[in-house]
């Protein structure tokens, strides 16, 4: 049996939880950790944390958040951005990361996927791709959240990454992503087809109907999800996780504005209607 | 010092002391032989090659650290390569030498569909343990009940030539294997107690038990 695994992602700007649309236009909702924990108890399967502007700013000030996490939430965490040298990764997991995501540092030099996965081990390395679909509907890989061209096909990539020694692929439609709209399906299928190692479906997800087509139809092993979760959080437990560092756009919370195209379920409900659905994944007892 | 983390360059050790920290067990994460062996329990982790890790083990002769511990009767616990690396030999780029604590040989998972689902190598996420011998409620894995999850992380698993020594199996797309070990004060898993949530933390809080006691 393959058990689906439900994996929280939560883009971080400086101090806080943030949340854009095609990755841009970042909102700021809350303290990283809070979340975390909350989605620990909920029963993710993993977390995701993505500094949203370290490769842009050359900051990586992630690992102090990454140390709060680890000391108490038991279940694998992935970081990712501004991972650059095998420096970089050594200094994420030692503040408390099981894997990294890479995206620029893997497309400028393809051979530092080797070298990482080589003095770390394949699975600690996880590919991140921000893929963009072209007017000929083809896609194409972009790094900086989607800001910058790159020409590399997708499909090519993939394939390439997993030879070199990529462990999994944490795979984003930015045409999707922050949008509500659904995965894009022929692009996981796409990539899932090719390649053996686990595909993680990133962006678009608004409600169950949504990850189930993404696992049913085109074949993720896991789901990445965003803005479906962190907006149900803060309307549900917003006392909880009311508790952010003034930087960044606070107005989105002041104003208490909701996404009304996002389902309001937390983890727990998303898994049991998942189960419900035949899907097999863990549920906590 | 209650454990001692065995450092050989080759692993993950943060997670095992952050779970350590959390159930209350000192810790301290080394490569010296004597503080190995005052520590009342001695955890092998490790994330990685094969050939590498036994690489670094004998060039920093910590394997013979690892045999000495092992004498002592004191418990002894592997984690995912630190299980793999009690074996004889693995498969993993052309044939490499294990410690050889064990009979056996370490086996790629082959990636497979089966009726069309995709299992993708390496496994990763989360499985279920199913009990293999009897002596379970004698084990580190007491607290935990047959059938409960856990996170695996591996492209390769062992395959005990006593398969009696499998405390459970673990079954992924179709295939069976071993995903623990109980032999003599060694036990050791495929899967990350340390990433296994409350679940994974009942064997660490297991582990705290045994040390009371002794």
């Amino acid at each position: 049996m393959k058990y689906i695994r439900i994996i929280p992602r939560l883009d971080i700007k400086g101090p806080n939880l943030v949340k854009g649309i095609h990755l841009e236009g970042l909102r700021v909702l809350g303290k990283p950790e809070d979340f975390a924990r909350l989605y620990y108890e909920q029963g993710a399967d993993e977390l995701i944390y993505q500094d949203t502007v370290a490769s842009l700013y050359q900051r990586n000030n992630l690992t102090e958040i990454v140390s709060r996490t680890a000391e108490n939430i038991f279940i694998p965490l992935t970081v990712g951005g501004g991972i650059r040298t095998l420096d970089d990764i050594n200094s994420a997991l030692r503040a408390g990361a099981d894997k990294v995501s890479i995206n620029t540092a893997a497309i400028s030099n393809p051979t530092f996927i080797h070298q990482a996965s080589r003095a770390f081990g394949s699975s600690t390395i996880v590919l991140a791709v921000e893929s963009i679909r072209q007017p000929d509907h083809s896609y194409l890989a972009y790094t900086d959240n989607g800001r910058e061209y790159t020409g590399v096909e997708v499909l090519t990539w993939v394939k390439e990454a997993e030879e070199r020694g990529a462990g999994e692929i944490l795979l984003t439609s930015i045409d999707k992503e922050g949008t509500g709209n659904g995965y894009d399906l022929d692009l996981i299928q796409m990539v899932s087809d090719a390649v053996n190692i686990p595909v993680i479906a990133h962006g678009g997800a608004a409600n169950v109907a949504h990850i189930i087509d993404a696992i049913n139809d085109a074949g993720a092993d896991a789901v990445a999800i965003a803005s479906m979760l962190h907006y149900a959080s803060v309307h549900r437990n917003g006392n909880l996780l009311d508790r952010f560092e003034d930087e960044g756009n606070i107005e989105f919370l002041k104003k208490n504005s909701s996404f009304k195209v996002f389902g309001s379920e937390n983890i727990t409900e998303i898994k049991s209607r998942l189960a419900a659905n035949e899907i097999p994944l863990r549920v906590l007892n | 010092m209650d454990v001692a983390i065995i450092d050989y360059e080759m692993s993950n050790l943060h997670s095992v002391q952050a779970a350590c920290r959390k159930v209350g067990l000192s810790s301290l994460i080394t490569s010296d032989e004597n503080q190995i062996l005052d520590a009342k329990v001695a955890i092998l982790p490790g994330v990685g090659a094969f050939g590498e890790a036994m690489n670094h083990l004998i060039k920093s002769k910590l394997d013979q650290t690892i045999h000495k511990f092992i004498e002592t009767g004191k418990p002894f616990i592997g984690i995912c390569l630190g299980l793999q690396l009690l074996f004889e030999t693995s498969e993993e780029f052309g044939g490499n030498n294990g410690l050889g604590i064990m009979k056996g040989t370490v086996k790629r998972l082959q990636f497979k569909r089966v009726h069309n689902i995709k299992y993708p190598v390496p496994q990763v996420g989360w499985s279920k343990i199913n009990q293999n011998s009897a002596n379970w409620n004698d084990t580190l894995l007491s607290e935990n009940w047959d059938g409960e999850f856990m996170y695996f992380v591996h492209s390769y698993y062992v395959e005990p030539s006593d398969k009696s020594l499998a405390l459970t199996t673990t079954t992924y797309g179709q295939q069976e294997y071993c995903s623990s070990i109980q032999y003599d004060n060694i036990f050791a898993t495929q899967f990350h107690p340390e990433k296994s949530g409350e679940t994974g933390l009942k064997i660490y809080n297991n582990i705290k038990s045994v040390i009371v006691k002794s």
